[in-house]
């Protein structure tokens, strides 16, 4: 089946790609990274970090959930959209308990690396230093809330062979937390929490007993900014 | 089988899609959906516990612990706090003896916090177990907790002081008070129900339907203002085997309560304009999504559609057009200001949170499990009846270029005649207030929070889509009310409240120009707590849905139409300060020990 390819420009850029693509993944094929938190190949996008935001024609939209289309105007590496991402970080910083130097994560955490790429020295927010649990009643797995992004990509992407979820939202508005179902997650697979580990962005998820394997300073971010290995 | 929670999810048929009826159902009987209920719940219908406390934990009156054999739910938005929410407060908690968002030890009482119930007009007010007690008063409150004590049922607590029209229909039997105060083409007298399916409908393609709802100009009257048309033909050209009409009766605009009065006294308009809607796109279902706190009318609700189906203007070959099918049921809410947005609406009426969709798809093209469906206002759908009775010009006569036809207006604050009014596009905040009759106005809050606020100086703006849009919620504000504190912050409270979480934007910006809002009250602020509080709200127009897009509205508006009001507050010899209150920072520990402090 032959595929429909449309043009569109980012950043007065020509580009080619799929109709249908999510732009996101559009601007990844010509070599132009978007950044995102939530957002992750293979999974239903959820335009939750809203850090992917960018113009499309004028307006607002986010590269993660709209369809690229013919002729598309695509603003991405503008001051604004620039400003708003890193406005949006500094809040995830704050909505938080982040504290790097003791996260098993550092280095290989997307937060901390696009905190990097977009220069954050400190939050213009007062921390919130809200009170958080940690839930390490899992044998396998410890759930920090205190470093979660509430990205969804644990739901998502981490399911049983029914489709049914491990992983859920609980609450609503700035108390929303991750909640486990317990009975399943106590009877999760190896593989399965290491994959769980993997797919947050962040340190909320973590495996237990086995921790600091790759030294801090030879991780992943450690070496070159996340995104350089699209935009090259 | 004679567990009630299993014969509820066995009445639902163990379906997913069903969750809130589910929900609904065991927090009425058991009152409450505890751990072993998700359990069998999650059990029954095959999928995770946490799928199942994801809906719970989302909507206010759900609740996984018991909330009292009488649970009162008082509002406390702003229009109430005026009317003396407060002091009615006081005497629950004192009568109960318990404080608010707890239940007395003895789990007789239950006294909850709420957001706007749809009584703005006749507050302080409460919903207990369902029941509706407007006008309340301390004396009344003893008497309902005296009550309460003897164990008496809510309906003889309520007593029979019932309100006009249908409210005092037995299958009602509501205390609510319609205070129509001007009539138009939605809430008039002598209207048959019927009458446009039967003489209209019954000579018309669904295209011309169509062509005559574009042609009146007529836009949605939630809010938003799409084209009604529009959204019509969308539907009607999109592919799907199986099409929606959803009625969004889900008004939680705080100041808003124009659709309870629909609702009372003109229910059988709204089914009809779901008929015309249904006809028009080639839907079979319907489906009528009313906002929890309306629960009170959903009997007279279902037997007003028994009339109709009995009468032939629902079910099969409705108005004998042969193999026209269609019929409606209702969905409850279970309280989530979010869903008044279509998306999440759809969402919750699969059973879900009320999270809103990304767009694209949207509703016309994918809405309802995947399928195309039109949602649609409920003033929206009984003016399309009418338009059809009179025609598209009689519509188009009538408002503004760009706001064409009628608009209810639900006016409450510091006012002698709250209550709803039928007016026509154009009038001005001038016009409601003389109206109305409002003296001394400090402000007018025009579109409920995610509308703006504005002062005297812009009196002679005009209610329309392109200056003062609004789904007709209207607050007035005089001279004796601190705005900020009273009304600015309460409406950031309550946007924070109702935000559903998925947005990082939506839920962390409010919360953060909330507590700068608090540094400015507090004698604290300084010009630069202006800027950044403006500068602050900036991502929030990133956010998915309406919600984010208005949340910063009460600061954003307040700060641009009333910004003396800040002036007077902020510090001017200063361009710092810290927000930092030494004295309030050991206050607790000064007193524990008894020393007062002398720091400065």
């Amino acid at each position: 089946m032959s595929k429909n390819f449309v043009e569109f420009i980012i950043d007065g850029k020509k580009c080619m790609s799929e109709e249908g693509k999510y732009i996101i993944d559009a601007a990844k094929d010509n070599g132009v990274y978007i950044p995102t938190l939530c957002n992750i190949e293979g999974l239903k996008p959820k335009g939750a970090c809203r850090i992917c935001s960018v113009l499309v024609n004028g307006r607002p939209m986010t590269a993660c959930t709209t369809p690229v289309t013919s002729g598309m105007e695509i603003e991405n590496n503008i001051a604004q959209i620039e400003g708003i991402r890193k406005t949006i970080i500094e809040a995830l910083f704050v909505e938080g308990n982040h504290f790097c130097p003791s996260c098993e994560k550092s280095g290989s955490c997307e937060l901390q690396a696009l905190a990097y790429k977009y220069k954050m020295l400190v939050p213009r927010f007062p921390f919130m230093f809200p009170i958080r649990e940690v839930d390490a009643s899992n044998p396998k797995l410890i759930k920090d809330h205190n470093r979660c992004i509430l990205c969804k990509r644990c739901i998502r992407g981490i399911r049983d062979e029914n489709d049914r979820s491990y992983f859920a939202f609980k609450k609503r508005g700035h108390e929303v937390e991750i909640n486990i179902n317990h009975e399943m997650a106590n009877k999760m697979t190896d593989r399965l929490a290491r994959e769980s580990m993997d797919i947050c962005p962040v340190g909320a998820l973590l495996i237990k007993e086995s921790g600091f394997r790759t030294p801090i300073g030879q991780r992943k971010y450690d070496h070159l900014p996340i995104g350089s290995d699209i935009e090259k | 089988m004679n567990d009630p929670v299993i014969n509820i999810i066995e009445k639902y048929n163990k379906d997913y899609t069903r969750l809130m009826d589910i929900l609904i159902d065991v927090q009425d009987e058991a009152g409450c959906v505890n751990e072993d209920a998700v359990h069998k719940i999650a059990d029954a219908i095959g999928i995770s516990v946490v799928d199942v406390e994801q809906t719970l934990s989302f909507y206010h009156f759900f609740s996984s612990e018991p909330r009292g054999k009488y649970t009162v739910y008082l509002n406390n938005s702003a229009v109430a706090i005026m009317m003396g929410r407060d002091m009615i407060a006081g005497a629950f908690e004192q009568e109960a003896g318990c404080s608010f968002n707890s239940v007395t030890g003895d789990g007789l009482i239950g006294l909850f916090d709420t957001a706007c119930i749809g009584m703005n007009d006749q507050e302080p007010a409460a919903i207990i177990n369902n029941e509706i007690f407007p006008r309340l008063t301390t004396k009344k409150v003893r008497q309902i907790v005296k009550g309460m004590r003897e164990g008496r049922p809510v309906e003889e607590l309520r007593g029979n002081d019932f309100g006009d029209g249908a409210n005092s229909h037995e299958l009602v039997r509501s205390l609510v008070r319609n205070n129509i105060k001007r009539k138009g083409p939605v809430l008039e007298d002598g209207y048959k129900v019927g009458s446009v399916i039967r003489e209209h409908l019954t000579n018309m393609s669904p295209r011309e339907v169509i062509k005559t709802i574009k042609k009146s100009n007529i836009r949605g009257r939630g809010g938003a203002g799409f084209p009604t048309g529009m959204k019509w033909d969308f539907c009607r050209r999109a592919e799907g085997d199986q099409k929606y009409i959803f009625c969004n009766a889900d008004e939680g605009e705080p100041g808003t309560f124009k659709d309870r009065v629909i609702l009372t006294e003109a229910p059988g308009l709204i089914i009809e304009g779901m008929v015309i809607a249904a006809y028009a796109v080639g839907a079979s279902e319907g489906l009528l999504y009313v906002r929890h706190e309306y629960k009170y009318l959903v009997k007279y609700l279902n037997k007003v559609m028994d009339e109709m189906r009995a009468g032939n203007l629902l079910g099969k070959n409705i108005a004998g057009i042969d193999g026209f099918d269609f019929d409606v049921r209702i969905q409850l809410g279970a309280g989530a200001y979010v869903c008044g947005e279509e998306s999440a609406l759809i969402e919750s009426a699969e059973g879900k949170r009320g999270e809103p969709r990304d767009r694209p798809p949207f509703p016309v093209q994918k809405g309802y499990l995947e399928k195309p469906t039109v949602v649609n206002n409920v003033e929206t759908l009984c003016l399309a009846v009418k338009i059809l009775k009179n025609g598209a010009a009689w519509f188009r006569d009538q408002g503004t270029e760009d706001s064409t036809g009628t608009k209810i207006l639900s006016v409450s604050g510091d006012c002698r005649e709250a209550g709803v009014y039928e007016v026509t596009w154009g009038f001005t905040v001038n016009d409601v207030l003389k109206t109305v009759d409002a003296e001394q106005v400090q402000a007018v809050q025009v579109g409920g929070p995610s509308g703006a606020l504005i002062g005297p100086d812009e009196f002679d703006r005009v209610l329309c889509y392109s200056d003062l849009s609004t789904g007709g919620s209207i607050m007035i504000f005089d001279e004796n009310r601190d705005l900020l504190k009273d009304v600015v912050l309460n409406f950031m409270e309550f946007f924070i409240e109702e935000s559903c979480g998925s947005c990082s934007t939506c839920r962390i910006l409010p919360v953060l120009m909330k507590q700068k809002m608090e540094k400015i009250l507090e004698g604290h602020g300084t010009e630069q707590d202006i800027k950044d509080i403006k500068e602050w709200a900036r991502p929030l127009e990133h956010s998915r849905c309406g919600l984010g897009h208005t949340a910063a509205n009460p600061i954003l508006t307040s700060i641009k139409n009333l910004r003396n009001l800040y002036e007077r507050k902020v510090k001017k010899d200063v361009e710092f300060d810290t927000g930092f209150d030494l004295h309030k920072a050991i206050r607790e520990g000064s007193d524990a020990v008894g020393r007062i402090p002398i720091a400065h």
